[in-house]
């Protein structure tokens, strides 16, 4: 109440006392919603009992699922009379592992427990780090069944359908902001997250984006065609020279790039037959980018020409321009000869017998979950191989899926590797990172960086009503910390050193102050809703590292907080928040 | 001065300044003295050690700027001015910068193959063409990746800054991020992110806890032969020291007389070309300034001459300054963008993307100013992409970066290994040694 109030006449009493009453009342309901908040909130911080308060978040959101039946969707709905059980594919795919690793005399690091489990798949498929709330519903299920349920759980958030949309976007069409008005790739990204969401087959996707015609807002697919417009030469038409490297390495996970000016001389590149392989030459490249030649783009959109328009190569060694027609650069066999062709270069790529189009999407999905491929560099596949016997059950099995995108991520997420400690009790060699004996130590991304910091100081999960990267964007903090912290764009997967700004901006910057300081989600909070200092060092590692603290943490950190009460005890959440937030712990996926 | 040997760095040098780390904790005396042996007594002059890049973001005209012809169809109205260089003229506007011409060299007939915007910045920055396979490293990173002598070890801040950072700052590419460059904003703000967040008693307190907390981690996986180099509290350290540094105040100019900072004009870009003078001077060898606004597809001659109002002071200031400051000779300047305009007018008054015959100048680092190379054609067809056909003594891009490199002492044409196994050179170009003899 303000001091006037106190002070008003009696001829203004009446109204006086209405406008108390009516302040009072509004008082007293604030206060009972903050009460309520405050309970309910407190409420995660307490031990969780399924059987009451969150039980239908923990049936809708980690339901249940049988170990040897787990449930798969629209894909494998489609081939479910060929496709064996996923339980005997992740066996397999297991057993080749084990047969691997006993081969080569590698001993194999234990498994970690389902919460260090959950924090790498969720910063592999959502690109973030679990929350108290979603850890309480997680430990709350009996253990046997906690790491398949938390797959689950991801496999239907929306942010894992946007975040692998974004990694996808970046193989397809790169992270430049490309052509102006007749590119959108924002649309583009929104289009391949919901083809991943209602798990539309990938042969299907890659059909939509090697064929679609139309506008790049209507249809987003077009984008892929748009972003490589020669704004150079002749607006007109796509840049056939990028289109053929950019199929090459999204589709067939092959980099082909060095035959555009000449032929392979180094022995890096192999077409042809992939049982009798031979060196690529600057007409491969060029017969791919023949496909590409009369694709135009309008206003009208993305549109192929009446008339066929010939690919014209002054090829080296050559005096003269020559026509190039369109071939494939390998396995011509499967070659349909349709007259389109786009359509006719889509049916090849996608057909059943072309393994480098399954071999490639699943190194790169495996790349996804684990931030390292099982052939390196991810888009770099050597056509006659040698692949790992993994990687060829996968393939099998994804085709015989008819392209089923969640379930080959459900085998990559399932299989034993993603269960192996990145810690052993031996010296970790190259051999055992190379063929997952151990899991690999990667440092996080920036988007993932700035997921997890998001995520860390909220008790509640922040998903798809409040999708941690559209809250960023909409606080304008998400683009300028991915800046400034370096976005490593399409080569996502290559390993890089850490920088003194990113160390800088950890330390110092805006978005950890936010984080730190009052505010919605924010430390204070967590601080203020502690029931003790115990209970609040266990939430800050919790929400942070997705673990409890050991014994000796315990000791170390309790002697500093124990005491405390008011502010102090604030404070001290706040520095114990911000050492966890700039430990090398928190930057690395492992 | 005289610097005629392009090759500056022998072995001898480089032992010398190698046997100056250990002195490294004497930071800035050790910078000096480091500095010191890169001067080539030999030659009995100085040789050039650091690079400004003033970075016209969107393409300047080089009709408007540095290669006007006025009179032409192609001036299509604007003005030329005279400048202290016999026979050299710049476009109306450049007054301040005409009188330090005879400092300043210009090449007129420069060519590439890229005319988006993206694409060509990556090409002026980097001197190569984008690869999907490969990220090039800019100019700056390739200097302070070359240039590892005792320097490096005794400044706390990065070697390498990008101020005013437009679309794409200079970055390291395959050599690494630690060579992008650091990006920092209008020097009367503070630098982001370089002041603790709360006062020294509870950042000891932190600091002590993350130590803990890292060894711990670090204890846990020593046994791993996979990280090793890659794992470990090396750039923590040196963010650290960088917070700490005295040399930060070579960011900031808000203390700087007003005498001195007037010239540069009242804006965010002439106050970044006086900072970039007092980065050089505390030990930083590479400062990109960037200055955007010049992509002039509508109504060109007004919004070029917004620009130039804002270019001239700084760049001329700049020039006078560092010769004020006896820095001309060690420092080479570079101003330009990612390619010029189109010669005529287009239906809204503006000019478009021209990459086949542009203008760059430089200045400094023993270039012979008031020297042009290159020209180009006052009537060139509409439409012709063939620069053989109106272009003088062109040069590609990429024999920028070889000129730049040369001076520095760095083998242009050596080959560095790649992260994907393929060796590939430095550089591509040629120096454009007319500029220096």
């Amino acid at each position: 109440m303000q001091p006037q109030d106190a002070i008003s006449s009696p001829n203004q009493s009446a109204s006086a006392s209405r406008s108390k009453l009516s302040t009072w009342g509004r008082n007293v309901f604030f206060c009972a919603l903050c009460t309520t908040g405050a309970v309910a909130v407190a409420g995660f911080l307490m031990d969780y009992d399924p059987g009451t308060r969150f039980s239908t978040l923990a049936k809708s959101s980690l339901p249940t699922a049988s170990s040897d039946n787990v449930k798969s969707v629209t894909a494998t709905e489609n081939a479910a009379s060929k496709v064996s059980p996923i339980k005997l594919t992740i066996d397999r795919v297991d057993a080749a592992f084990e047969e691997t690793w006993r081969d080569a005399d590698l001993k194999v690091a234990d498994e970690v427990d389902h919460l260090a489990y959950a924090r790498r798949m969720s910063l592999g498929l959502a690109g973030t780090v679990p929350s108290l709330e979603e850890i309480r519903v997680l430990e709350s299920v009996p253990a046997n069944q906690r790491n398949q349920r938390w797959l689950e759980h991801l496999l239907e958030d929306d942010r894992t359908s946007l975040f692998l949309a974004e990694r996808l976007t970046r193989a397809f069409v790169g992270v430049d902001s490309g052509p102006f008005l007749v590119y959108r790739r924002s649309r583009f990204a929104n289009w391949l997250a919901k083809q991943l969401k209602q798990n539309v087959p990938y042969d299907q996707v890659v059909r939509h984006l090697l064929t679609d015609t139309g506008t790049w807002t209507q249809s987003p697919a077009v984008n892929f065609y748009s972003k490589a417009v020669d704004q150079n030469e002749d607006k007109n038409l796509v840049a056939p020279v990028l289109m053929a490297g950019r199929t090459s390495r999204a589709f067939l996970g092959m980099r082909i790039d060095c035959l555009q000016c000449h032929d392979d001389f180094l022995g890096n590149v192999n077409l042809g037959d992939p049982d009798d392989p031979s060196g690529g030459l600057q007409t491969d490249f060029h017969s791919l980018a023949a496909f590409f030649s009369g694709t135009g783009v309008s206003l009208g959109g993305v549109q192929d020409s009446q008339e066929p328009v010939p690919w014209q190569v002054q090829l080296l060694g050559d005096s003269d321009e020559s026509d190039v027609p369109p071939a494939l650069p390998f396995l011509r066999n499967l070659d349909g000869g349709e007259s389109n062709a786009r359509v006719r270069l889509a049916n090849w790529v996608t057909h059943p017998k072309n393994r480098p189009f399954a071999r490639s999407i699943i190194n790169r999905m495996w790349a996804i979950v684990y931030g390292r491929a099982l052939i390196e560099p991810v888009d770099d596949i050597p056509l006659a191989g040698p692949f790992p016997k993994p990687l060829e059950i996968m393939v099998d099995d994804f085709i015989a899926s008819q392209y089923d995108l969640q379930r080959v991520i459900r085998i990559i997420a399932s299989c034993k590797p993603g269960r192996l400690n990145s810690r052993a009790s031996f010296e970790i060699t190259h051999p055992h990172a190379q063929s997952f004996a151990v899991f690999p130590m990667r440092r996080l991304r920036p988007d993932q960086v700035a997921g997890a910091i998001v995520q860390s100081s909220s008790l509640t999960t922040i998903n798809s009503e409040s999708h941690i990267l559209d809250r960023l964007m909409k606080f304008g903090s998400k683009r300028e910390f991915v800046e400034r912290f370096g976005d490593p764009g399409e080569e996502e997967f290559v390993q890089r050193g850490e920088t003194v700004t990113q160390k800088l901006l950890l330390m110092n910057g805006d978005m950890l102050s936010d984080r730190i300081n009052e505010g919605i989600h924010s430390v204070v909070h967590l601080a203020a809703l502690s029931p003790d200092a115990e209970k609040l060092l266990e939430t800050i590692f919790l929400t942070v590292l997705s673990r409890r603290p050991t014994t000796e943490e315990q000791a170390h950190f309790m002697s500093s907080i124990d005491a405390t009460t008011g502010d102090q005890r604030k404070e001290r959440a706040q520095d114990i928040y911000w050492t966890l937030v700039n430990s090398m712990e928190f930057s690395w996926n492992h | 001065m005289h610097c005629n040997s392009p090759q500056h760095y022998n072995r001898r040098t480089i032992l010398k300044a190698a046997g100056l780390s250990a002195l490294s904790w004497l930071s800035p005396v050790a910078t000096t003295l480091a500095r010191a042996q890169e001067t080539d007594k030999q030659n009995g002059g100085k040789r050039p050690k650091s690079l400004i890049v003033l970075w016209m973001e969107g393409a300047p005209s080089q009709l408007e700027t540095f290669d006007p012809h006025p009179g032409s169809d192609i001036a299509a109205g604007s003005k030329a001015i005279k400048t202290n260089a016999p026979g050299i003229m710049l476009g109306e506007g450049l007054e301040q910068t005409a009188t330090q011409m005879d400092s300043i060299s210009l090449i007129r007939a420069l060519t590439s193959k890229e005319g988006d915007h993206e694409r060509a910045i990556y090409n002026v920055k980097t001197g190569y063409r984008m690869d999907p396979t490969l990220v090039h490293p800019s100019i700056g990173s390739i200097i302070c990746h070359q240039l590892t002598d005792a320097v490096g070890n005794t400044i706390d801040i990065p070697r390498h800054v990008s101020i005013l950072p437009g679309q794409q700052p200079a970055r390291g590419g395959y050599l690494g991020d630690n060579y992008d460059a650091f990006k920092v904003f209008d020097p009367l703000k503070s630098i982001p992110d370089v002041k603790a967040l709360v006062k020294q008693s509870r950042q000891k307190q932190r600091l002590a806890d993350l130590k803990r907390m890292d060894n711990q981690f670090l204890a846990g996986r020593a046994n791993n032969q996979i990280l090793k180099g890659k794992l470990d509290n090396h750039n923590l350290d040196a963010a650290l020291k960088m917070m700490a540094s005295d040399q930060l105040a070579a960011f900031d100019v808000s203390k700087v007389p007003m005498s001195v900072r007037d010239p540069f004009g009242d804006t965010p870009f002439g106050r970044s070309c006086l900072a970039a003078i007092q980065l050089i001077q505390a030990g930083v060898r590479c400062v990109e300034v960037t200055l955007g606004g010049w992509d002039t597809h509508v109504n060109n001659h007004e919004l070029q001459g917004n620009r130039i109002k804002i270019l001239d002071p700084a760049f001329a200031s700049l020039i006078r300054e560092l010769k004020k400051r006896d820095l001309l000779d060690t420092t080479m300047v570079v101003c330009g963008g990612e390619f010029g305009r189109t010669p005529w007018i287009n239906g809204l008054g503006g000019r478009d993307h021209w990459p086949h015959g542009f203008s760059i100048a430089m200045a400094g680092g023993c270039v012979q100013g008031g020297r042009v190379i290159g020209e180009t054609s006052p009537t060139p067809t509409e439409g012709s992409k063939t620069p053989s056909k109106f272009l003088k003594d062109a040069n590609p891009i990429e024999n920028v970066h070889a000129t730049i490199l040369n001076r520095l002492g760095i083998d242009y044409s050596k080959e560095l290994q790649t992260p994907i196994g393929r060796p590939l050179k430095i550089c591509e170009g040629e120096p454009i040694d007319k500029l220096f003899s």
